[in-house]
């Protein structure tokens, strides 16, 4: 067992850890995080992305030690100070761009990497880089419309309203 | 103007807050206090002779608690099935039991065998690597015709065959069939495959069971789309405990689409298991183990037959289906080949003569139950294929056919045991035609052909049956359960209100939308009223969500309650305001005397309710709240018209979907943002079953699609945004609210039109290919178009 400690939505987290235990693991069953969610394992569903030191990277792929020291950002770290939703939760929320919720941390952390980087991506690039995050409620039509929508651009003619 | 509250408005959904913020309660959020871990061994192989298992190693394992085997549930009841099933010649179905874990025999990969309980998961997972299992493999059953073969290797061996039912609904009588086959100008004829797939809704199950014995009361925490339906099932079949001992709760609960609706051996384990330790007992599937413990889904074999006459009206209809059910009856599956989708074989059609024969089959493979649609996509496919292979051989527009063979004249009773209600099939096909653009088509195929690619346009219709169900028909049917709902009202003293209902909500966003229904029947604000559900503890007994039964049954009960809360509040309004009940008025929340300026505010009524210092004892008691159970008189029967626009890259055979169109016909509706998104959801898993999903096993039973890796889930860049349309409304004739359901059209709908589409690419690219099965993959498209 060996001791780790990182900065976790701005404060200070440690514990203690086995070699094998994954970052997810340590989110949710030592510091009670439980907003990042475990949907597969084979590192392919993303409802378990998080940011470490400003990258989304999944948390079930990745070991609690290698995060020794990093930044981390999960969902619980998102909404405003006053608590209020940021945009794009509030995007998701306007959209519908969530139905039964487990996808839907990953995805919103997915999509703040995104816009991090592209401010103002098309739709073709908001499905390439979803690649990595399923979604088996929406048909994605909504969380694509509603990325769009925290970009600042026009949805409005998107069809089906 | 877009209504801004009540029916008919799609105010933000309250639940997104907490999903959006991490603050959500799934099953896997809870941890008891003091809980140990299980991990189930699983069986490896599809068919073996369990000689032995030994466990005294990984008893000796650092954490170990205990490690149970199926000779530690010798006389506990087994996994039940829900439905009965009568064949064609008046016998009961063959009725396999289903142990809670293997004993003598593992029938399919992922059979439990042994589990193990830790003080950690991963004491657990380890030790279970050590317990020796001594198996003696047996032929794995995997193909269902194999299966039926005299002689085949069977996977019951107190059974007298593989054959679980060989089941006939309409017309009995082959000849009267035959005859009506041979009487006809043309007939077609396909056979075609509607492939196994896995639901893999994103939050896997768990089950964490908790035992108090200073109360002997039992807690089950279970990801279940039926909290009640669980604990009926458990109590009464499998572990014989009274219902007051046992409260099964099913929190936020992460997708189901089907697959959470039956009684998983994995609940009962835990649950038997936290008495026996006296310890808490938590589970937690991995997706891997999901892939080979969840039912799955379809998995039909059918050969079907249309006969037309000359002047192309559809005269007879014959379909030969083997459905396989793997190698135990889930809770529900043999209800989903035949009354789920036997009696909806019919169509958007009036066709006189319909024969439905399904043989259900027992396979050495993970059982089989519903999953989104269930039975009802398999035969909808079936039959909109056939429709479009047979316009394409007459050489008629397959639009016009259909209209052609349209049902126009409500109510209609079809030759397969249904009677719809209302619709407008020529109503919603105008839409369809709008939504899709069908006059733009020929430009579009022209600007795709320009760049070196097919495009294909397909379109089907389809019907199915919801707001499941009449309880007195079922009954006849073979269900084991009525299949009403119930919901509780409960007023509080200050006018606010607590609805407990019997439906669960798992996505479907019922803590929004049901709350619409009672604010504009009593006229107060959306936020004085909230949903409790997946509680037994404090919902009433109900059955649950599926089959698109949420708005349209609970929904009715509901309603029936909140007249009955009205009904109650008018008679105290009355003595308020001194008048006679019948003439007191409700209005925006206003309780007024018809004619007068005299008037109440529901507020006052309600303390009066609660505070009866002023109130009218002689004719009512205290309080208000009131509990109604509803029993739907049919089923409700969403119809509508799909279309797909696929362009086929001719070098590859990869299919791209351009656009989709959905036009369906719901009845009225609550909450148009919320259907929307119900039927996209479906157009996705319909997208995902035409092109990409497929649940694979090879010739010895081994699951080859056990993870994402294997199995193709739809991923947001195969699927465009859909044009969804609903302004076709008939609404259902028999429920309060007039609704149909909506939670399945999408995944029934939808697969046909993908199919359709790419037939017609291929064929305008001058390729004689009729028929491809799903999943229409670029190496089936490739090798169909250079066979």
């Amino acid at each position: 067992m060996t001791q780790v400690s990182m900065t976790v939505n701005g404060k200070s987290a440690s514990g203690t850890v086995e070699g094998r235990t994954l970052l997810s693991q340590f989110l949710r069953d030592q510091l009670g995080l439980t907003g990042t969610h475990v949907g597969c394992d084979t590192s392919q569903c993303g409802a378990c992305v998080v940011h470490v030191n400003g990258e989304a990277v999944k948390a079930c792929t990745m070991l609690a030690l290698e995060a020794d020291g990093a930044e981390v950002g999960t969902i619980e770290g998102q909404a405003n100070a006053d608590g209020s939703l940021n945009v794009i939760q509030q995007a998701f929320q306007d959209h519908h761009g969530l139905q039964c919720g487990f996808c839907t941390p990953g995805m919103v952390m997915s999509a703040a990497a995104l816009l991090k980087d592209n401010p103002t991506p098309t739709e073709a690039e908001i499905r390439d880089y979803l690649e990595g995050n399923i979604c088996r409620c929406t048909g994605y039509h909504n969380i694509v419309k509603a990325i769009m929508a925290a970009s600042g651009q026009d949805v409005s003619g998107i069809a089906a309203e | 103007m877009p209504k801004d509250h009540g029916i008919g408005a799609s105010p933000k959904r309250r639940e997104d807050v907490r999903f959006l913020t991490g603050a959500g309660n799934y099953t896997d959020d809870i941890n008891v206090n003091g809980q140990a871990y299980v991990h189930f061994l699983r069986s490896d192989v599809a068919h073996a002779k369990i000689n032995g298992i030994d466990t005294s190693a990984a008893e000796a394992m650092p954490g170990v608690v205990r490690i149970f085997t199926g000779a530690d549930f010798e006389g506990v009841g087994g996994m039940p099935c829900g439905w009965g099933v009568t064949d064609r010649h008046g016998e009961p179905m063959q009725e396999p039991p289903h142990p809670i874990l293997a004993q003598g025999k593992v029938r399919h990969v992922g059979d439990p065998i042994a589990a193990v309980i830790a003080d950690t998961y991963e004491q657990a997972r380890d030790a279970a690597e050590a317990i020796e299992v001594d198996l003696d493999d047996l032929p794995a059953v995997v193909d269902m015709k194999a299966a039926l073969a005299d002689g085949a290797t069977k996977v019951h061996d107190d059974l007298t065959s593989n054959l679980c039912y060989d089941w006939v609904l309409g017309e009995t009588d082959d000849a009267a069939v035959q005859a009506a086959f041979d009487s006809a100008a043309h007939v077609t004829t396909l056979e075609l495959v509607n492939q196994r797939l896995v639901a893999n809704p994103m939050e896997p199950r768990v089950a964490v069971g908790d035992y108090n014995r200073g109360t002997d009361e039992h807690t089950l925490y279970t990801t279940s789309q039926n909290p009640h339906v669980i604990r009926l099932l458990m109590c009464a079949f499998v572990l014989g405990l009274p219902e007051h001992k046992v409260r099964v709760v099913a929190p936020d609960v992460g997708g189901g689409f089907g697959t959470k609706i039956f009684h998983y051996a994995e609940e009962a384990f835990v649950t038997f298991a936290a008495k026996a330790i006296n310890r808490p007992v938590k589970w937690t599937a991995s997706r891997s183990e999901a892939f080979m413990s969840d039912a799955q889904g379809r998995d039909h074999v059918t050969r079907i037959e249309l006969a037309l006459d000359a002047s192309n009206n559809f005269t007879a209809l014959r379909t030969n289906t083997l459905a396989n059910m793997g190698a135990y009856l889930s809770t529900f599956s043999s209800s989903v080949p035949t009354w789920l989708h036997g009696t909806l074989m019919a169509g958007n059609y009036k066709t006189p003569t319909i024969q439905v024969n399904v043989k259900a089959v027992f396979t050495n493979t993970v059982p089989v139950d519903a999953y989104r649609g269930a039975g009802r996509p398999e035969a909808t496919f079936q039959i909109e294929r056939v429709i479009d292979k047979a316009a394409r051989e007459l050489g008629v527009d397959p639009v016009a056919l259909r209209r052609q063979n349209f049902i126009t004249e409500f109510p209609y009773d079809t030759p397969v045991a249904l009677t719809y209600d209302t619709g407008d099939y020529h109503g919603t096909m105008d839409k369809l035609e709008a939504a899709a653009d069908f006059a733009g088509f020929a430009a579009r195929r022209a600007a795709s052909e320009a760049k070196g690619k097919l495009r294909g346009l397909g379109v089907n219709c389809y019907i199915e049956a919801c707001g499941i169900a009449p309880s007195n028909i079922v009954g006849m049917l073979g269900a084991r359960a009525g299949l009403y709902d119930a919901a509780t009202v409960r007023v509080n003293a200050t006018g606010s209100i607590s609805v407990m209902v019997g439906a669960h909500s798992h996505g479907q966003g019922h803590e929004t939308a049901f709350p619409q229904v009672v604010a504009d029947m009593i006229g107060i604000d959306e936020s004085m009223i909230e949903i409790v559900h997946g509680d037994t503890s404090k919902i009433p007994f109900g059955m649950g969500t599926y089959g698109s039964r949420s708005l349209a049954v609970c929904g009715s009960a509901m309603v029936k309650a909140t007249e009955k809360v009205i009904a109650k509040a008018k008679k105290i309004a009355a003595h308020l305001l001194e008048a006679s009940d019948a003439d007191i008025e409700l209005k925006d929340g206003v309780f007024s005397v018809a004619g007068t300026d005299k008037s109440v505010a529901w507020g006052d009524v309600t303390l009066t309710a609660y505070v009866p210092h002023n109130f009218p004892l002689e004719e009512v008691e205290p309080g208000l709240e009131e509990t109604a159970f509803y029993d739907p008189a049919n089923f409700t029967f969403p119809a509508g018209a799909y279309a797909c626009e696929v362009e086929v890259d001719p070098e590859t055979g990869k299919v791209t979907i351009e656009r989709f169109a959905a036009a369906d016909d719901f009845g009225n509706i609550i909450n148009p943002m919320i259907v929307d998104g119900q039927v996209h959801g479906g157009i996705g898993q319909g997208i995902g079953q035409a092109l990409l999903e497929n649940c694979v096993y090879d010739a010895d039973g081994q699951l080859m699609t056990g993870s994402y890796m294997d199995y193709a889930m739809p991923r947001a860049d195969d699927v465009p945004f859909y044009t969804v349309d609903h302004s076709s409304q008939t609404p259902c004739t028999h429920n309060p609210l007039g609704v149909k359901g909506c939670g399945e059209a999408g995944a029934i709908g939808s697969p046909p039109a993908v199919v359709n589409a790419v037939i017609d690419a291929l064929q305008s690219g001058g390729k004689n290919v009729d028929h491809i099965d799903m999943p229409v993959s670029p190496s089936r498209v490739w090798s169909a178009m250079n066979a």
